[in-house]
């Protein structure tokens, strides 16, 4: 279903023969039904309400008017179908906490209420305006297109001291004018009704903005959880195999004091190799240093691991939120990989400041350039793990060099 | 020597407290937790603390902030931390309340007899720190840095005396006489720019000269 203006738009005849004109009918007037009712419901309910103000229940009943146009909003949103198709989430949120009380409260407080009903106010006033201008058109219009018919009966059409018509040969020019005036009757239906849904789109109906915001909001939510998940890798492994590793690595320890000779030294050579294979991977998982000390402790530590002599230049006031401050990590770690790897780099530099608004790094290094981004790189997955705090990662690496990498990932402080 | 052990691991605590006993050590008492600890010290009055960076409640540092507040309120006593992973971070901290630390690997206990004879320097005021952290601040290469300056064999050298080692010890792990070891180390001494005061805290300020280099 395409929408009412674009139908409009297209060929006339199409248009004319459609459901919108029809569609169009339907939503004026039932808009103009939930309209009148609601004014006059609102209208009861403020006079009695102020007669009744010193009692107290009168101020319950002035309450009820906004609570009325929620009910109001919800009734035109479905109404918006006959129109529109696309969907229409209703504004509010759900209140903190259950009861009536607190949902009162929490309504009265959103500003979606107090939009619906200036919303329901206007609409009772509007839809009487909005169905005038097409009914006049369409009966004025049907009206005079009957003309011939009209003055073959022998009636008169008078159009106050610009004339008479009463005879056929007059009528024709008329009942053609009264047709074209018919057909703008439609156009002018249509227009007053998508130009209504557009309004009562635009007041009552969740903004898009909104709707970005939860999707952002959602994918830092995953970010979190998957952080959290690798930390409890981390900590599973270091309390469980790691110490177990240890532990069996001290027993042999002691095996070999009692004499347990050449098996025991293998043994535990092996359960040494082991316990630093497992050492390597969890610090890939999540560096434990990075949770005890911070970014510029775990940045220190990759610098120290680092083929490449790093320095290190990070000063931060205070801890950024545990994800970004993790991201910022593996961000660094991966462009110190790829340093290593790729650069032909003898030196790197790693800086990272924060403003009020984001955590900015750069990495810099003194190889041969030409680094890019994508084709699955490891670039391209830092890019990746900066988007989804919707940070941003720019590049300069001209063939010779040097490198320099800058991040920059939103972190209000 | 009367020894408070924390650790978290059962495992790990009561082996620790075996192997000391066999080298005639007294377990003074064997804990679990930080908070522990501290009352443990303040108890026992032990004459070396050994304990885990990792502890409950957090599993963060616990037992490392543990060492270093103990080392503020007793200067003198000695402490050893065992680690997981070693950070050069943390051995900073530990070498920063002076001497009678060591800083180890939790793995070295493996070498039984190796770790108890860290275990009784750090107890007679000496400083451990693990080869591993020494290994990784020696490969650390920095223009202008006066570990530049140094030949292999002293790098050699500094690294035991990092990890504790006596000259005598030291001429005995590298094969050479003590006569040798004493030029290397004053050389080394004289490179760092450590001139005579008190001898004995050279060799700490050396190997925190280092450490300071790449902080």
């Amino acid at each position: 279903m395409t929408s009412p203006w674009r139908a409009m738009a297209g060929n006339p005849l199409r248009f004319l023969l459609s459901a919108w004109p029809w569609r169009s009918l339907a939503y004026l007037v039932s808009g103009l039904v939930t309209g009148i009712l609601w004014l006059e419901l609102a209208l009861v309910l403020v006079v009695v309400g102020v007669l009744l103000a010193p009692v107290g229940i009168g101020i319950v009943l002035l309450l009820c008017v906004p609570l009325s146009a929620i009910g109001l909003g919800a009734v035109e949103r479905r109404r918006l179908r006959l129109l529109d198709r696309r969907p229409a989430p209703s504004p509010h949120r759900d209140p903190h906490e259950a009861g009536l009380r607190p949902w009162l409260k929490f309504r009265l407080r959103e500003t979606a209420t107090w939009r619906e009903l200036g919303h329901a106010v206007m609409a009772g006033l509007l839809s009487v305006a909005a169905l005038m201008v097409p009914f006049v058109l369409f009966v004025g219009g049907v009206l005079q297109a009957s003309a011939p018919m009209l003055v073959g009966h022998g009636d008169q059409i008078m159009y106050g001291t610009a004339g008479t018509v009463d005879t056929r040969g007059e009528a024709w020019p008329v009942a053609v004018f009264g047709v074209f005036m018919t057909l703008l009757g439609f156009y002018a239906m249509t227009v007053a009704a998508a130009a209504r849904a557009a309004l009562d789109r635009a007041l009552l109906v969740r903004p898009v903005e909104d709707e970005l915001v939860d999707v952002r909001a959602s994918r830092a939510r995953l970010a979190d959880a998957f952080e959290a998940e690798r930390r409890r890798i981390e900590r599973d492994l270091h309390d469980g195999a790691q110490q177990r590793l240890t532990g069996l690595i001290m027993t042999l320890g002691l095996a070999k004091l009692d004499g347990g000779g050449e098996w025991a030294g293998r043994a535990q050579d092996e359960a040494r190799a082991a316990l630093e294979e497992l050492r390597d991977l969890v610090r890939g998982i999540h560096p434990s240093v990075l949770t005890d000390r911070g970014l510029r402790a775990a940045v220190e530590s990759l610098a120290e691991r680092s083929a490449v002599p790093v320095e290190v230049d990070v000063d931060l006031p205070g801890r950024p939120p545990d994800a970004i401050e993790s991201a910022a990590y593996f961000v660094v770690a991966e462009a110190l990989a790829n340093i290593a790897k790729h650069s032909g780099a003898g030196r790197a530099r790693v800086s990272a400041r924060r403003s009020r608004k984001a955590l900015h790094i750069e990495i810099w290094d003194d190889g041969t350039g030409g680094a890019a981004v994508g084709g699955g790189s490891g670039l391209q997955g830092l890019a990746d793990r900066v988007a989804v705090h919707d940070g941003t990662v720019r590049l300069s690496s001209p063939p010779g060099g040097p490198t320099i990498l800058r991040v920059e990932i939103p972190c209000e402080s | 020597m009367r020894v408070v052990i924390a650790e978290d691991s059962v495992l790990l605590r009561e082996g620790l407290g075996q192997i000391l006993g066999r080298f005639g050590h007294d377990v003074a008492a064997a804990v679990a937790d930080a908070p522990a600890l501290a009352a443990a010290v303040a108890e026992h009055r032990p004459d070396v603390v050994l304990t885990d960076v990792r502890m409950p409640p957090g599993f963060r540092d616990e037992g490392l902030r543990a060492a270093l507040a103990l080392r503020a309120e007793h200067p003198d006593l000695p402490i050893l931390v065992l680690s997981q992973y070693v950070e050069q971070s943390y051995a900073a901290d530990l070498l920063q309340t002076g001497g009678a630390v060591g800083y180890l690997l939790k793995d070295r206990v493996g070498e039984v007899a190796e770790f108890v004879d860290a275990l009784d320097r750090v107890a007679a005021g000496g400083t451990v720190i693990d080869p591993e952290v020494v290994r990784r601040l020696l490969s650390r290469r920095r223009e202008h840095s006066p570990l530049e300056r140094l030949t292999a064999r002293e790098r050699e050298v500094l690294a035991l005396m990092a990890e504790g080692r006596s000259n005598g010890a030291i001429a005995r792990a590298l094969v050479v006489g003590d006569a040798a070891v004493v030029k290397h180390v004053g050389s080394i001494f004289g490179k760092l720019d450590l001139h005579q005061t008190s001898d004995d805290h050279r060799r700490v300020r050396a190997v925190l000269a280092y450490l300071r280099e790449a902080a």
